[in-house]
């Protein structure tokens, strides 16, 4: 395979607290190439801190520490505020779950994507307003004129996410991050918005971080996956395989899940293996 | 058969006015038998919680007629109401009261109804969720997702009411920390011989608890399902067998309903 978009190795986020140091993510390592590479885990894996790391978005009082955090030829790791400024939405996007609180609410749809595209690329505003309808066309937006001009609080919660979507892609990132993204959403909206996202996705050649709690919607989704408990990552498979998964964490999840073709009198509960921490 | 615990007709609710008038649930009838699990399912704004709140007595205007156990759902506050009702909320983080410990959580429905026994009353319900009494003097902030919604219930309980209107009562859950809830409301209805009406978004909660299954779109019920019937795809409506697929995950067959979600907005 051809040389991965992104390396991690060894990425480890802590927080000093009273009680003393958190270790949110201890030491994880993977890498992600043109593909859909999954990231689940429960509340607390570390799965968004994950994510955070790789943009530096962590709070200022997480301490982030990696062996390699390379992006294409870029050392993340070694660079700046300012650079990571420069790589932020243009080279790597990133998408979050709820589009209510990621769009600005008091600048229209269309201008908010345009500046995306501005503050990255030097085009005219004209351009850049054609660049936009092009974009919000490809999120599948039926009337991209008519939306163009409308507030974030005129638009349903589906259509929020493709526009964040067009937004993150308009500068032609080569990674995306999308935390959660169809969280929020409806699950016959959540379809549409995860198919515009795949072929976007593969259209483009980009790698794509998808960051979930759901097991279903992520073996379906993705290429690959990893799961992740307590900071570390415990197993790594192709998303396919995930109903053959061997970790007991990972069967413990999978088991806990109701199902809808098969009816059991009580759902298994996972038991957590101390062990688990540290194997 | 015996008569049922809970029968709704031609339930109706609106909410605005002229232009704006929308009408939430439009014309609703259900029953609901003694020791059933009757699940509601559908997307948001359908109508399912708001048929929960009006039945509940949270939401008192509403047309039609309800009746529960016998008694009409009254279109007031009826305190009566609550000592054969009772509802458990999606999110265990917003229902209890931040300043408020365990124990002045499940004081105040002992207190507003005059029941005696309260310290003792609160033990057994604490016991019953699988929280050990000394659960009673923690503040929410001091308890986990799972045991907050524990905390809930032992609120729900504590007036030993007939049936439990369940809304979304796991989908703030890890999924295993849901199985733990989810096994704790079938062991509570087994030893109570409760009545639960369980709105979710998911099929597989659905299936896993309820006996039947109305679908709900728009504020109107399409179609009335036995679980038998959910789970071998016998369904009659597309909207229900879209939903059914839809929870089995994503797939790039599935037709878009993008063109619908523009229309709407």
């Amino acid at each position: 395979m051809s040389e991965p978009i992104l390396t991690v190795d060894g990425l480890s986020v802590s927080f000093r607290s009273p009680q003393g140091v958190v270790q949110a993510v201890r030491g994880i390592s993977f890498t992600v190439g043109r593909e859909k590479v999954g990231i689940v885990g429960e509340s607390g894996s570390g799965k968004s801190m994950t994510g955070r790391a790789i943009l530096k978005l962590t709070p200022p009082s997480a301490e982030v520490s990696a062996r390699v955090l390379r992006f294409r030829d870029i050392d993340l790791a070694a660079a700046d505020e300012r650079a990571m400024r420069g790589i932020r939405g243009d080279r790597i996007g990133m998408i979050l779950q709820d589009p209510k609180f990621a769009l600005n609410p008091v600048q229209t749809v269309g201008r908010q994507i345009a500046e995306a595209f501005r503050i990255h690329r030097s085009a005219s505003s004209a351009e850049a307003k054609e660049r936009t309808l092009a974009m919000l066309e490809a999120v599948k937006i039926r009337n991209p004129r008519r939306v163009f001009d409308l507030y974030p609080h005129e638009v349903s919660g589906g259509m929020g996410q493709r526009i964040m979507i067009a937004m993150m892609l308009i500068p032609e990132p080569d990674l995306l991050i999308a935390d959660e993204p169809t969280s929020a959403l409806d699950v016959t909206v959540r379809l549409s918005v995860l198919r515009i996202l795949d072929e976007l996705v593969s259209d483009r050649g980009l790698g794509l971080i998808f960051i979930s709690h759901d097991l279903n919607l992520v073996a379906t989704f993705c290429d690959r996956v990893l799961i992740m408990y307590a900071g570390r990552i415990v197993e790594s498979l192709p998303a396919v395989e995930l109903h053959r998964a061997q970790h007991p964490y990972t069967r413990g999840l999978l088991d806990s899940l109701p199902r809808i073709n098969e009816r059991r009198e009580r759902l298994p509960v996972l038991t957590r293996d101390p062990a688990w921490l540290t194997a | 058969m015996s008569a049922p615990v809970i029968s709704v007709r031609d339930l109706r609710v609106s909410f605005g006015r002229g232009a704006s008038l929308i009408h939430a649930v439009d014309g609703v009838s259900f029953e609901v038998a003694e020791g059933e699990v009757f699940g509601l399912v559908g997307e948001s704004g359908c109508g399912k919680s708001t048929i929960l709140r009006a039945i509940s007595g949270l939401n008192t205007e509403w047309t039609g007629s309800a009746t529960i156990a016998g008694r009409p759902v009254a279109h007031r506050r009826d305190p009566a109401m609550a000592r054969i009702v009772q509802m458990v909320f999606q999110d265990p983080y917003g229902s209890l009261h931040p300043k408020h410990t365990v124990e002045t959580a499940l004081m105040e429905p002992i207190r507003i109804h005059g029941l005696d026994n309260g310290a003792r009353r609160i033990d057994r319900v604490l016991t019953e969720v699988g929280l050990s009494p000394a659960f009673r003097y923690r503040y929410p902030h001091q308890l986990s997702g799972g045991q907050r919604q524990r905390v809930a219930i032992a609120r729900a309980l504590i007036l030993e009411p007939r049936v439990l209107l369940l809304d979304e009562p796991t989908s703030a859950l890890d999924v295993s920390v849901q199985a733990e809830i989810l096994n704790l409301l079938s062991d509570i209805k087994r030893m109570e011989n409760l009545t639960y009406v369980l709105v979710s978004h998911d099929f597989g909660v659905i299936a896993h608890m309820c006996d039947r299954v109305a679908v709900m779109n728009h504020g109107v019920m399409l179609e009335e399902l036995t679980i038998e019937d959910l789970m071998r795809g016998r369904m009659r409506h597309d909207y229900t067998r879209e939903l059914y697929e839809a929870s089995a995950g994503y797939s790039r067959r599935l037709e878009t309903r993008a063109d619908e979600a523009d229309a709407a907005a």
